[in-house]
Parts: structure tokens; sequence; C-alpha cells
């Protein structure tokens, strides 16, 4: 990471720093509100200075949330957020550059640009909140939506196939991809913790409920009672375990992952266990994203290890002039055939 | 028997064949040859716009013209006397471009049946007798090249291709022009394969020998030297002024340049030249798409940056809503649009001059923005200079407008002095900034510039972003009397900059009849077509535009001094439409959009027309 971490003891950050005095404005019960308290609990406890925190965001309800952070913040255009970030982090390598972006903003309207900074494994940070609806507009289906969905703009229900913002990344070959639930803090928090701590293009991809326009979208993942049945936290090098009594397990079947009960004829032996390097294993995860027979997973899906962009951009420059020399605007102008005129 | 030598003032050439004859190359060679001789000049490339058209055909003539003079050049020349025509496609092209009684160079080998009829000759123009009004000089080229080099270990195919450096060679003795920069030049080129560089050489010499020793060519030309201004030259084209003008730029504010881009025709290259400068600090990011070209531009100017991104007319409509981004975020951004033929995606290698409005008005709202355009090669280094400078001057984006004609054509660049280049202040707030409120990124400075403030510095963390801000504190504001305030600050920083704008020079008289009043790359055709008309003892000056917008304050003052005015442009009339508006007097027009610059006799034409 060409980001300086400093002790954090010096730093002496707490999360009062991270805010703002301005008024938020989401609505009462958005998912939101979560994600930003933990985020600026987060922050303080990294080890990068306040001062080189950049938040930049494209439109949409989650995008207004640079406005509450007491950071550098550039509340852009829509669905441009990461093309702005990476010059943003290119001119300036020593900065810890967040994009807060929707699933609209991110995978509609900015989904070009959103492959391609993944792709190049710029070192940045981007957090999709994924509600499966468009907020700020005021309710139409977005790229995430169900099949079936009505809304404002789908009142038969919508027709347009919904895809796995998660798989994208992982075929944009995303270095780290981690999934998280607004309710949950523990999660919100490793996520951010681990997505900061990553050289490369990080995404984290958080279910936010988006309480007006598509309340209870995640069902049983918002609700501590029902959550553990429903959704598997898996950690690198430990066997996918779930439940509420922790006594259920995923197991490969017929080349397909499979819900087994542990006791009986399975033991954590026969589980498959979160290999975070292993795009197989990552695939396999989001594959059960949307099958009802397997839980949500969450967790770090994938962390690997890749060249970044900055990091390649900066050494070239410092290779190129150990080479050619600096160059100065004499070389440059004299660059071709030079004659004088007496 | 000796041969003549005949002084001449200028030449202009056109060199055409298939796209796959070499023709740029040709023509490059012959330019730097001349520039060395120190004649002055202006060039222009003609490609075609499929990469690689069927051999032989129509489609596929690539073509390059020069002017060289003794004298000031300002165009490329109008009708070419000299032609170079590598086959029977680019005669057929070309032909009716020629002055009458001009010289014609063929490539006798290239007039087979099945290229006379892919050209639609019906019959061999070289025997028929159609070309007896001219001058033709047909060579069996291949056929020459041929026997030189066959001890040479290179194929029949690569024989063939030194044809090019055979024409090359004759007209270096037409034109008594030196052949050892281009021998230099081809070892260079061809370090690792000596072979080639050899046979390219020979191929040269044995076109230089044929004009000295056949009986074919009883007269070579001499040209002397330009009277040019004293001092180091270096030929260059547009594209290549407006990367180092901008390296300059970055270098005297201190800054380092990032360049956010797309590639594009006839734009590209300009990444292509600051993708090879690392060694100067340079990052170039080759974006996915023109919007997140200028984004990233935008993201790094943010970031403290000098910031560039480069495009031609689709992209700048892509470009469009970031536009009003670095707009309403008071960020300094240069773009430089080098217009092409549209609309949509048009004439890409062809130059045009109808991006004017777009640039001036193409946004949603009212988004002022400052438009200087380039008048010739050269001067794209000044005005993307002077692009970078205003734009950190006056915290905004600047629109640099160039031309395919002037950003592939070249000229000689008076090669300034680093040392002499004006330093650019720019200033960045540290924390002191900060007051018992906080920082203001809004507050204004005598110009109503914002500061900028960047990322980094403790204690101004502040938001910036599309939605409307408080003047000074930089909140979020929906507020009525804010927006009215806002829109009039953005709209007066701009006009300030008219404070920045040198007073207009004038070419001829101060007062008189006819004052041609002209833009971007027109200079050239205008400066000679004036000049003529001035010799005829006609009562016309020019006046040309660098700032289009805001127009420097002087303008209306100097139209009132002629009768008529006569605003030549290569669109159907839009700075026309701007000065109408402006100065509220009938305007003569002269437009033409046929993807080709003005031809000076076009203007002189105009002119009598409205001297009657
Ligand atoms: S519309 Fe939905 S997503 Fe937007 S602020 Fe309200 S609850 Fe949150």
């Amino acid at each position: 990471m060409s980001e300086t971490t400093i002790n954090v003891q010096d730093l002496n950050l707490t999360r009062k720093d991270f805010v703002p005095g301005n008024e938020v404005r989401w609505c009462p019960g958005c998912g939101d509100y979560s994600v930003l308290a933990n985020m600026q609990k987060t922050l303080p406890v990294m080890g990068v200075k306040k001062e080189n925190y950049a938040f930049i965001s494209g439109i949409g309800c989650s995008s207004r949330f640079p406005y509450y952070m007491d950071t550098y913040g550039f509340h852009s255009i829509h669905g441009r957020a990461p093309a702005i970030a990476s010059g943003v982090k290119l001119a300036n390598p020593d900065l810890a550059v967040w994009i807060i972006t929707g699933d609209g903003d991110g995978f509609s309207i900015g989904g070009n640009h959103m492959i391609h900074a993944l792709r190049r494994n710029i070192d940045m940070n981007i957090m999709l909140f994924n509600n499966r609806i468009y907020g700020l507009t005021k309710g139409q289906y977005s790229p995430t939506s169900q099949l079936g969905m009505k809304t404002k703009s789908s009142p038969f229900g919508s027709i347009d196939r919904p895809f796995n913002p998660s798989a994208i990344a992982l075929g944009a070959n995303a270095t780290f991809i981690a999934r998280a639930l607004d309710v949950d803090a523990k999660g919100l928090q490793e996520s951010i913790k681990r997505s900061q701590r990553h050289k490369g293009a990080s995404f984290i991809e958080v279910y936010q409920n988006c309480i007006i326009f598509n309340d209870g979208e995640f069902g049983a993942l918002e609700n501590k009672a029902t959550r553990p049945d429903n959704a598997l936290f898996v950690v690198h090098g430990e066997p996918m375990i779930f439940g509420k009594e922790q006594d259920k397990g995923i197991i490969m079947k017929d080349n397909h992952p499979k819900v087994v009960t542990l006791g009986g004829d399975w033991t954590e032996q026969d589980l498959l266990v979160h290999d975070e390097t292993n795009p197989i294993i990552t695939n396999l995860l989001l594959e059960m994203t949307f099958d009802p027979k397997n839980p949500t997973p969450f967790g770090v899906l994938r962390a690997v290890d890749a060249p970044t962009y900055d990091g390649m951009l900066v050494d070239q420059i410092k290779e190129v002039t150990k080479i050619n020399g600096k160059g100065t605007l004499e070389d440059l102008f004299y660059s071709g055939d030079v004659w004088e005129v007496k | 028997m000796a041969k003549k030598v005949i002084s001449i003032n200028e030449a202009t050439i056109r060199f055409a064949g298939d796209s796959g004859d070499g023709m740029q190359l040709t023509g490059t060679r012959f330019t730097e040859a001349t520039a060395i001789v120190g004649n002055d000049l202006k060039t222009i490339p003609n490609y075609p716009s499929e990469i690689r058209a069927p051999l032989g055909t129509l489609a596929g003539v690539s073509a390059f013209q020069l002017m060289f003079g003794s004298q000031r050049v300002f165009t490329p020349g109008d009708l070419p006397d000299t032609l170079v025509a590598m086959n029977p496609a680019a005669l057929k092209v070309h032909l009716k471009d020629l002055k009458k009684g001009g010289t014609i160079l063929a490539n006798a080998n290239a007039f087979t049946d099945k290229n006379l009829k892919m050209a639609t000759w019906e019959t061999n123009p070289l025997t028929d007798g159609s070309l007896d009004g001219y001058t033709v000089y047909s060579m069996e080229m291949s056929k020459l090249v041929g026997k030189a080099l066959e001890n040479s270990d290179l194929t029949s195919k690569g024989i063939e291709r030194t044809k090019n450096m055979f024409a090359l060679g004759v007209l270096f003795w037409m034109y008594n022009r030196p052949i050892e920069p281009t021998e230099e030049w081809l070892r260079k080129k061809f370090a690792k394969n000596p072979s080639i560089a050899e046979a390219n050489i020979t191929a040269m010499k044995t076109g230089f020998n044929y004009g000295e020793t056949t009986e074919i060519f009883t007269t070579s030309y001499a040209v002397e030297k330009a009277d040019l201004p004293k001092g180091k030259y270096r030929n260059i084209t547009g594209n290549v002024a407006v990367a180092y003008g901008l390296v300059a730029a970055a270098e005297k504010a201190g800054k380092e340049l990032f360049l956010g881009s797309y590639p594009i025709t006839p734009a590209s290259e300009i990444l292509h030249t600051l993708s090879g400068l690392r060694n100067h600090g340079v990052k170039t990011f080759q974006a996915e798409d023109e919007i997140a070209g200028i984004a990233s531009a935008i993201g790094a100017s943010y970031a403290g940056d000098l910031a560039v991104t480069t495009t031609s007319g689709p992209g700048m409509a892509l470009k469009t809503e970031a536009i009003g981004l670095a707009i309403i975020t008071e960020l300094p951004l240069v773009i430089v649009n080098v217009q092409r033929g549209g609309p949509s995606t048009g004439m890409p290698t062809k130059m045009e001059q109808s991006d004017l409005l777009q640039a001036v008005h193409g946004r949603n709202s009212d988004a002022q923005i400052p438009v200087i355009a380039a008048q010739d090669p050269a001067d794209c280094f000044d005005c993307a200079f002077e692009a970078a400078r205003v734009a950190m001057k006056y915290m905004t984006p600047v629109i640099l407008l160039t031309d395919g004609y002037l950003g592939q054509g070249s000229g000689p660049w008076k090669i300034p002095d680093p040392k002499k280049l004006p330093k650019i202040e720019v200033h960045h707030p540290d924390s002191s900034a900060r007051g018992e409120d906080g920082f203001m990124p809004y507050a204004r400075d005598e110009n109503e510039t914002r500061p900028w403030a960047i990322p980094g510095t403790p204690g101004l963390e502040h938001r910036i972003g599309g939605l409307e801000k408080e003047n000074i504190t930089g909140m979020v504001s929906q507020d009525p009397e804010n927006h009215q305030l806002m829109t009039d600050i953005r709209a007066r920083k701009v006009e300030n900059i008219t404070k920045d704008i040198p007073p207009s020079e004038i070419h001829g008289d101060t007062k008189g009849k006819v004052l041609v009043l002209g833009w971007g790359s027109t200079h050239g055709a205008i400066h000679v077509a004036v000049d003529r008309a001035r010799n005829k003892g006609q009562s016309v000056s020019q006046m040309h535009l660098r700032w289009v917008s805001p127009f420097p304050s002087d303008l209306k003052a100097i139209c009132d001094n002629f009768d008529e005015i006569l605003i030549p442009e290569v669109n159907s009339g839009q700075l026309a439409m701007l000065l109408k508006a402006e100065l509220i007097r009938p305007i003569h027009q002269l437009n033409k959009v046929r993807g080709e610059p003005f031809r000076a006799f076009e203007i002189e034409e105009k002119i009598n027309e409205i001297l009657g």
C-alpha cells in the first residue's frame, strides 16, 4: 500500500472526528445509517490520517454519504465515481480513497467504470449499497431487483433478469470481494478494515434495506433471530458452518454446494473449507446467493495479492526516469531535427 | 549537359499513393529535409478513413501535402505544383487538384491493366496523351529499385517497398534537398535491421542519381532560406505541440501532469506523445471510455494535478455532463477537442470547425466555459500553455479547440527558451486557511475564484459536488437567491478572463472597408488572401480570434472601424451566429464543410465579391 500507515495511538482519532455538523437526511430507518455509523467507528483505528481519506460518490441515496463524513469528499455525477476516484488516487497515491455507490449508480449507469476500476486493481475501496431498488427517484426496479418485482416502472412485475454484483466483481477479476449486511455491525466493521488494508481494488457489497421502497427485501437476513439459519459467515481457512446452533454446514455433492446437519452422518471434516484465494470457492459461494436451498454467504469472499495500477504507475515513472534521466523541457523541445536561423 | 537550376520562391508538393506505399513517411522525410534547409513550410496529411482499404482502390489513397518557401508560408498550399502518384488510383483522385501545367512523377510499373481498371481509368493516362498539358515523369520505380537491390537479402516484396524512397530521392534532387538526414534517420529507425536501412538508402540514392544523370530531368529548383525570426527551430505537428505545451505548463506551475483520455482520431497522438513522457513525471491514463477520460481528469484535478482530457467531437458529446461537473465544482481542467467532420462519427480523418457552438454553449443549463482556439501547429503549444494557465488561475475548465488539420499538419516551431516561459503561480491553501467556523471552500478572491484546497491538507476537509453549493460555505443549497448568485458568479468568472487577453492584433490597417475575422485553423488561408487583396490595393484587414469565449473586450470597437465584416469558417456559420448576437450588425459569411481547409483563393474571391 502506498498509503502510509501510522500508529493508531499517535493519530488520536475518534468517531467524532469523522462526524460533520450537518444533518443526515436519509429516511428514518434507512439501512444507510448503520453503514455510516460503522464507517465512522472503524476509520479512526485504521492508522490513516483523517486528511488522507477521500470519499467519492455518484448519484443516489447512498451517494449522499460523503456529505456525512468529515473527510475530503466529492459527490459527483451518476455512475462516474470509480473513474473520478481513479484520477484522485493516481494524482495522490497517499490518499485512502473510498467510493460509495449503489446498485443503480454502480451497476447500471456506471457499470462500465465499475468493472474497469476492479480489473485495473487501483488501490481503492468500493462500497456498494445494494438495496435492489432505485430509492432517490422514488421506486423503480434496479439491475439487482428480483424478477417479478412490482415497482413504479414495472407495475406488472419486472421482466429484467437481475445480476449478482459480487459475481460481476469476480468476473472483473477483483482482488478483494466482501459482503456485509447493513444491520450487522461486526461484519461491516470487519469488511471495512480488511478492505482498507487490502492493496488493490476492494469491493464490498452491502445488503441495505430501503425501508421506503423495498422494505423487507432481505427478509430473514435482516432479522437477528432468523439470520443465523439463513446466512453463512465465511472465515478464511475455516469450515463453512452456520445455524443458530452452529449445527449446519456446506458440503460438495455432485459438484454443487449442499447443506448438511452436523452430528449424525456428517462431521466438520466433511465440510468445505473457505479459501479467500481460490476463485473456485468464491464462485461457489456466489452461486449460493440466489439459491433458496442454501444460506446467503457473507464475509470476505475473496482476497488475493496482485500488482496495483497505481503502484505500477509510480514504479514505471521511477524506472523510465532511471533509464532516460529526469526529463527537462530542453530535452523535450530539442527532441526533433533542429535547425538554426541566424 | 549541365543541368539548369532555377530559383523559385515557393513550391507545393503532394505525395499520393496507396495506403501501403508509405506516403506519410515520404512526405515527413521531405519535410524534415526542407526544414533543415531553412525554408518556412506547412504540411497537411490526408488519410483514407479505412485503415486498410483494398490495395489499388480510390478509397485506399493516402496523401501528404506540403508547401515550402523562401518567404513566410501560412498554409500547406492551395493547389500542388508537383504531384507524386505512386499508382493509377492516386493519380485519379488527385489530378484534379494539380495546377495547370504542373509536374507529375509517376511509378509507371504500377500502371498495370488491373490497377488502371480499379482506379476507373479506361486507358493508361501515362501513354494515351491525356496528360499532355502537364510535365510528366513516368519512371519505372519498381523495376529500378529491383535492379539496384538485386543483391540485397530483402525479399522481392521488401525491395518493392523501397520504391517510395526512390521517389523521395528524385524529389531531393529536384528541389536540391540534402539526403544525409534521411540516411541517418533510416539507420536509426532500422538499427535492429541494417539490411532494410541500407536497402532504403540505396533506393533513395538511386532516385537521387536518376535525377542527376538521366536526361529526362533537365531542371532542378532551388528555394532559398526563408527569412524567419532568428532562433532555433524544429518541425512540429499541432498534436505534439499541444502535448509539449501541457508538459511545459505543468513544469512552470510546479504541478504533475495527468491525462485521462480515450483513443480517438484525430486526437490520439496527444495521448501517444504524453504516454511516452514518464520521465517527465507525466501520468497518462487510457480510460475505459470518453466519460472516464474526463472523470478521471476531474478527480486528478481535485487531488491537485494539472489535469487534462483530450478528444474529438463525438468524445466531446460524451464528456458534456462531466464538463458541467467541472464548471460547478470550479476545478481547473484543460479539455482539448481536435475537431473533425461530423455529426456523429462523421468524417474522422477530415477536418472541420463545427464544434464551436458545442464548445461555447453545448451543455445543460447556463454553463459558461472559456474557449481558446489555436491558429497553426506551432500556436498549439502556446494555446495549450495558456489554456492550462487560465484554468489554474481562474479555477475553471477551459476548452482548447484545434482540428485535424492543425493536429496532424505541421510547420516550423521556433523553440522557446524554457527559462523564459512565464511561471504559473498556483496557490493551495494550507491548514491556516481554516477559520473559526471551519474552512470555506467557496470563499472568493479578487477574481471571484475559490481556493484549490487539496485532499491531504490537514484541517481543510470539505465536500464538493454536482449539487449547487452555497457561496462561501460550500454547503448544499437549493436556495433561489444563492442559485442566482452562483450562476452569476460562474458567468463573471469567465468574463473576467478578458483581463488576461492582450489587445487584438490587426493585420493590415485598423480602419477600412473589409475586416476578415476568423478563428482557429483558417488563419493561414485568410492571411494569404488578405495579403493578396492588399497587394491589389483593396482595403482589407485581418483579425483572428484566439479566445472565442469570452470575446476580447476590444472586438466591438475594432469591428466598428470597418464597413463590412467577413467570417470564413469551415462550418455552416457558427462564429457568425455568435457575433451577430454580439455585434448586432450584418455579417458576410463564407462557409464550407467539405472536410478540407479553405484555400486562399476561395477567400480572395469572396473579398472581391464583397468589394464588387
Ligand atoms: S429511499 Fe430508501 S434507500 Fe433512500 S434514504 Fe430512503 S430508505 Fe434509504
